[in-house]
């Protein structure tokens, strides 16, 4: 038993490789095919008029040379941990990821989680109380978690929690006095734990509390519609009348014949749910003037830097690759047939 | 002999349509019943009804008597403990009423584990016993195993293992062999009359084919429109019938039972 899912996770594993370099070759193609020219973006017109300065910012940047030879220049410096440097921030296109990546990540994970707990936790009640009182109301909750806009949710989080009650800390990642802890993992919460910064700690996780919240609610409201309908259909299964003829107690019945199955499409919601998630986090970011991967974006983007474009694009991929490649092998731990076959 | 179960009066009614209206049943240990008729006769119901199991919305009268007891009236706890371990169950198709996602020593054992309260070891040998007692070759490699892995015939061997894993007295087998090819359907019923005589079941034999009724069953009753018609012994049922429904059924098969030994 142990063989099989050691060669099912090698077999997932070297096809998520291959769709990395995929993903390199896209995003270059894609960004190079822009309209738009990032010299004029990023010289000033003074500048601009004389082709001597264009000229050499154009090879100093790589520019001059033709498209398969700037790829595989690219490809050389990927793999030595080089993704260019920032035309915008003069900086490697690397250390600005390295602060903007964690603070989205912490940002998601923790809206996925809350997601998860909340959301599969309301479908399995949700189905359970079936057309009792408990059920209606979550399905008006999930309604609503899933039809309000997001940028709009975040404005009015910020407005009423922030401004009005004041019950929520600003925007941020921590309160503005305060040093971010040592990096270790970039997570502030995490690093906080690990260098014993209570202080630092609780003013991350209340910073952190309404921008994951505002993320999470429509993820929340799509898991409950998704979980109760897949608990619904397990339900009627013969084999959950088949435990029940078995006499075994509810609670197992419920754990192990019930919820197993009805997490294998949970598991597909929750892995889509979580690229979907990613795109909010541009708006949320933005409301929250959280400091991540989205704000980060949006700025290259709007300044035509192309090696930080790239440098974007590749880890919202490989992230992407990283969610699909777990979402595959809980597949193969929650259902036997998809590894033993 | 006294009745293992007894079934007076039963009535059901499923979100307010009456299915049956007063079915009267007596089983016996040792002894395998048929229960015969057409679909929606009220066979099945009558079978999910002695182990509580109807459907969502349901409402059930009349008295179900085992071990000096109304199942009917007893708290859903105690059912609980007559459920898989005095009364089991065999559904029609094994290759639903099996979990896809556990292993056949699981599905075994859990039962047996809660009711007994047996080790993991203890119960892990009773269960490749009673594999081996259904015929299902090498038993210990088969507890390793998923439901997918074996064929239609031996799932349901398994699934007739995990219903004696308890040492019910009374088993409700509820088309066992419909979802299974001819072949392999007379190796169940062999398999089912024989524990039936060693193990001293009451078997309750549901079944829409009267050829397989006329293989296996010593009594033999025919439902219709949720009412027992008639019941008798095998031979007065299926070679005199009185009913004449039952003599309609008895005309619609191609060979008359009886003449023909599955």
């Amino acid at each position: 038993m142990r063989s099989p899912l050691a060669r099912f996770l090698v077999r997932r594993i070297v096809t998520a490789l291959l769709l990395a370099v995929g993903i390199t070759l896209v995003t270059f193609v894609l960004t190079n095919l822009v309209p738009g020219d990032p010299v004029a973006a990023n010289l000033g017109q003074r500048a601009l008029g004389d082709p001597a300065i264009v000229a050499q910012w154009r090879a100093d940047h790589g520019l001059d040379r033709p498209l398969p030879q700037q790829y595989l220049a690219h490809l050389g410096g990927l793999l030595h941990g080089d993704l260019g440097t920032s035309q915008q921030s003069h900086r490697p296109v690397l250390d600005d990821l390295a602060q903007s990546v964690p603070a989205t990540l912490e940002l998601a994970g923790a809206a996925i989680v809350v997601s998860l707990v909340l959301g599969v936790g309301f479908g399995v009640v949700a189905a359970l109380r079936r057309d009792r009182f408990a059920d209606h109301v979550l399905r008006v909750l999930s309604l609503v978690g899933i039809s309000v806009p997001t940028f709009w949710l975040a404005l009015m989080a910020f407005y009423v929690f922030f401004f009005r009650l004041q019950i929520t800390p600003g925007s941020g990642r921590i309160d503005p006095g305060m040093t971010p802890p040592p990096q270790v993992t970039g997570l502030y919460t995490v690093d906080a734990l690990l260098s014993g910064r209570w202080d630092v700690f609780s003013s991350a996780v209340g910073h952190l509390a309404a921008p994951a919240l505002v993320l999470a609610l429509y993820t929340i409201g799509l898991l409950t519609r998704f979980t109760r309908s897949a608990v619904l259909e397990v339900l009627g299964q013969d084999y959950v009348r088949a435990a029940r003829a078995k006499g075994l107690p509810g609670r197992v019945v419920l754990f192990r014949y019930v919820l197993r199955p009805a997490l294998v499409p949970v598991i597909t919601v929750a892995g889509l749910a979580f690229g979907s998630l990613l795109s909010g986090t541009v708006l949320v970011e933005a409301v929250f003037a959280w400091p991540g991967v989205g704000q980060y974006a949006y700025k290259s983007a709007t300044t035509l830097d192309l090696p930080a474009v790239m440098g974007v694009g590749l880890v919202v991929g490989v992230v992407y690759l990283v969610i699909n490649l777990v979402v595959d092998v809980l597949y193969g731990v929650v259902d036997p047939r998809v590894r033993v076959s | 002999m006294s009745a293992a179960l007894t079934i007076e009066g039963l009535r059901v009614s499923i979100g307010g349509h009456d299915v049956l209206h007063g079915v009267d049943l007596s089983l016996e240990a040792g002894r395998v019943h048929g229960l015969a008729g057409e679909s929606g006769s009220g066979k099945t119901m009558t079978g999910l009804a002695v182990l509580g199991l109807l459907p969502h919305g349901s409402r059930s009268s009349g008295r179900i008597e085992f071990g000096g007891r109304d199942l009917l009236e007893m708290p859903a706890r105690e059912l609980n403990e007559v459920r898989g371990a005095k009364i089991a169950m065999v559904f029609q198709d094994p290759s639903t009423s099996l979990h896809p996602m556990l292993t056949v020593g699981r599905q075994l054992t859990e039962h047996m584990r809660h009711h007994l309260r047996l080790g993991r070891n203890e119960a892990r040998e009773r269960a490749a016993g009673l594999l081996a007692k259904v015929r299902i070759p090498g038993p210990e490699e088969a507890l390793k195993r998923y439901p997918h892995q074996f064929s239609g015939g031996m799932r349901q061997r398994i699934a007739i293992a995990v219903a004696l894993a308890c040492e019910p007295e009374v088993l409700i087998a509820d088309e066992p062999t419909t979802a299974l090819d001819v072949t392999v359907q007379a190796g169940i019923l062999r398999l089912l009359r024989g524990l039936c005589d060693d193990l001293g079941l009451a078997v309750l034999l549901v079944t829409h084919d009267l050829g397989v009724m006329s293989a296996v069953a010593d009594e033999v009753s025919v439902m219709k429109d949720g009412l027992v018609v008639e019941t008798g012994t095998r031979g007065q049922v299926l070679r005199e019938p009185r009913h004449p429904y039952t003599r309609s059924l008895l005309d619609a098969l191609p060979v008359p039972p009886g003449e023909n030994s599955p």
